[in-house]
């Protein structure tokens, strides 16, 4: 069997930075960047970025080296994608977040209202049920991160960490602070009926959002990080996949409208318009 | 912090220009070419305008009232420049450029109009100079710039004046919009409190100085842009000027 030669090259200075002899022609990138990894410790397999031309697109981790366009002394460049986190840490983070901050409005924790409020409850029930919802929402949010979603990337860049917490915790403390504030106004428009048929709209956009990230989650097996188009199934949540892609989101869109129309708070609605802008 | 906006607009414009004409049409171009001119104008009235009420009155103070209507009309005609970017005919970024005009507009409109009482300061007198000075030499490199014929002294001028007129510019907003501070606080302009329909509450007064604040990160940052700017497109021509 004909071993391969790997020499790996700094993509900006194009320094060498490794050479593997010896090396498997059925190695993957994969076991490469392990191996790279124990000659520089510092820089962690997710953190490496392997590519053919030092301008060129990252090689997957599955890819095979003797498959590759490359001879039997394989030249590949290297970049170093900086400090790498866990995307599950991430989700877990950002939306713990959320679920807790809005809690600590709820229950009035002293420093953010007037004294004399403090620990005081909402005669509002509109303002319970808001909690309700919004925690259930966030609830699920960390049990799908836990066990339904299949991420196609283990990691991604530090620094999203802390663009991202910035965002998820300060909207939902914003809107926390206004929900449930001694001054709230619950609905004037339409009243308790208005109340009720958001509720109905949220719960409704939740199921539809589960039901989606269900139905993306079978088409993906288990450790395989396959992309496959969505086909409605026969949950009649799933058949918005006939009108759009990514229905996850339009049910998500759904959801914080519901939650707008309950609260009847205008900053919700302007921060799911952000935030539709932004994921698009 | 717009005090002189440089943009990002790349035209390095020199005979090495590469052939791939990704550039505005020729309608486009007149069209530019035609409102770069207009502005230039525009900002030159104001200019004439400042020096001829200094002469009049003898003191620089107030001089902002006999400016007020050009200043107004022709810092908000520059609107349509984020519109330029967004279609294409210049290639400069949307949310840059757009960012640099809405503060102009901002500092303009809801700071110098919507505050009568800073209107006499001399904070005023400062932007408005920075940025009349700034946006004569912005406009006529624009309209040079089109029509491919562009002096050196214009190039010069643009990328040599903001190490002076940016400081200048972003002192004179900054004391305005502190002056502005304690009239904000007594009427509650433009603000909205608990409780109301819609449970929305906005204070104008923490949002002016939370954009003061916004100036300590940002405008270092733009600076030393232009400064790196500066360093590669005169450095460029004194290059080709040696050949």
């Amino acid at each position: 069997m004909k071993h391969y030669e790997v020499e790996i090259l700094d993509a900006k200075t194009k320094d060498k930075l490794c050479f593997l002899d010896k090396v498997e022609p059925n190695a993957t990138i994969g076991e490469i960047k392990s191996m790279f990894h124990k000659s520089h410790p510092q820089w962690y397999a997710a953190r490496q970025s392997i590519r053919l031309d030092p301008k060129g697109k990252s090689l997957k981790d599955e890819d095979v080296l003797q498959h590759l366009p490359v001879g039997t002394t394989a030249t590949f460049y290297f970049r170093d994608l900086g400090a790498q986190i866990s995307w599950v840490t991430v989700f877990l983070t950002e939306y713990g977040g959320p679920l807790l901050l809005y809690l600590m409005f709820y229950f009035r924790v002293p420093f953010i209202y007037a004294p004399k409020y403090d620990f005081t409850t909402s005669k509002h029930w509109v303002v319970h049920l808001a909690c309700m919802c919004h925690s259930f929402h966030y609830l699920k949010r960390l049990l799908e991160t836990l066990f339904v979603h299949r991420f196609s990337h283990g990691t991604m860049p530090l620094r999203n960490i802390f663009k991202n917490c910035t965002y998820y915790w300060g909207f939902a403390a914003w809107m926390a602070y206004y929900i449930n504030h001694p001054l709230y106004t619950p609905p004037t428009i339409y009243g308790e009926q208005q109340v009720r048929i958001a509720l109905i709209i949220f719960l409704f956009c939740q199921v539809g959002n589960f039901s989606i990230h269900i139905a993306l989650r079978n088409l993906r097996p288990p450790g395989s990080k396959t992309r496959k188009i969505p086909y409605p199934t026969k949950n009649p949540f799933t058949w918005i996949f006939l009108l759009v892609s990514c229905p996850n989101y339009t049910y998500e869109l759904g959801s914080w409208f519901g939650f707008t129309l309950m609260t009847q708070c205008l900053l919700i609605a302007t921060c799911s318009v952000c935030d539709i802008t932004v994921c698009v | 912090m717009s005090a002189p906006a440089m943009g990002t607009t790349k035209t390095a414009h020199s005979d090495v220009a590469p052939k791939k004409k990704r550039g505005p049409g020729a309608l486009a171009t007149a069209y530019l070419v035609i409102y770069n001119v207009v502005m230039t104008a525009g900002w030159l009235v104001i200019a004439v305008g400042l020096v001829r009420a200094y002469l009049v009155r003898g003191s620089y103070h107030g001089l902002y009232f006999s400016i007020e209507k050009p200043l107004k009309f022709f810092q908000t005609g520059a609107l349509l420049e984020i519109l330029h970017c967004a279609v294409g005919i210049v290639p400069s970024s949307v949310v840059l450029t757009g960012f640099q005009v809405l503060s102009r507009v901002f500092l303009t409109w809801a700071v110098t109009h919507s505050v009568r009482e800073v209107q006499s300061e001399d904070s005023v007198l400062l932007f408005v100079s920075a940025w009349t000075i700034t946006e004569i030499i912005r406009y006529s490199f624009y309209t040079f710039s089109l029509l491919n014929h562009l002096p050196y002294l214009i190039k010069w001028a643009r990328y040599t004046f903001f190490l002076v007129l940016y400081p200048m510019g972003v002192t004179g907003e900054l004391l305005t919009i502190y002056a502005a501070l304690p009239y904000v606080q007594k009427t509650g302009l433009y603000s909205v409190t608990l409780p109301n329909k819609y449970n929305f509450s906005f204070d104008y007064y923490t949002f002016l100085i939370l954009t003061m604040v916004s100036y300590i990160p940002l405008f270092p940052q733009l600076y030393f842009h232009m400064m790196r700017q500066r360093k590669k497109v005169l450095a460029h021509v004194e290059e080709y000027k040696t050949e």
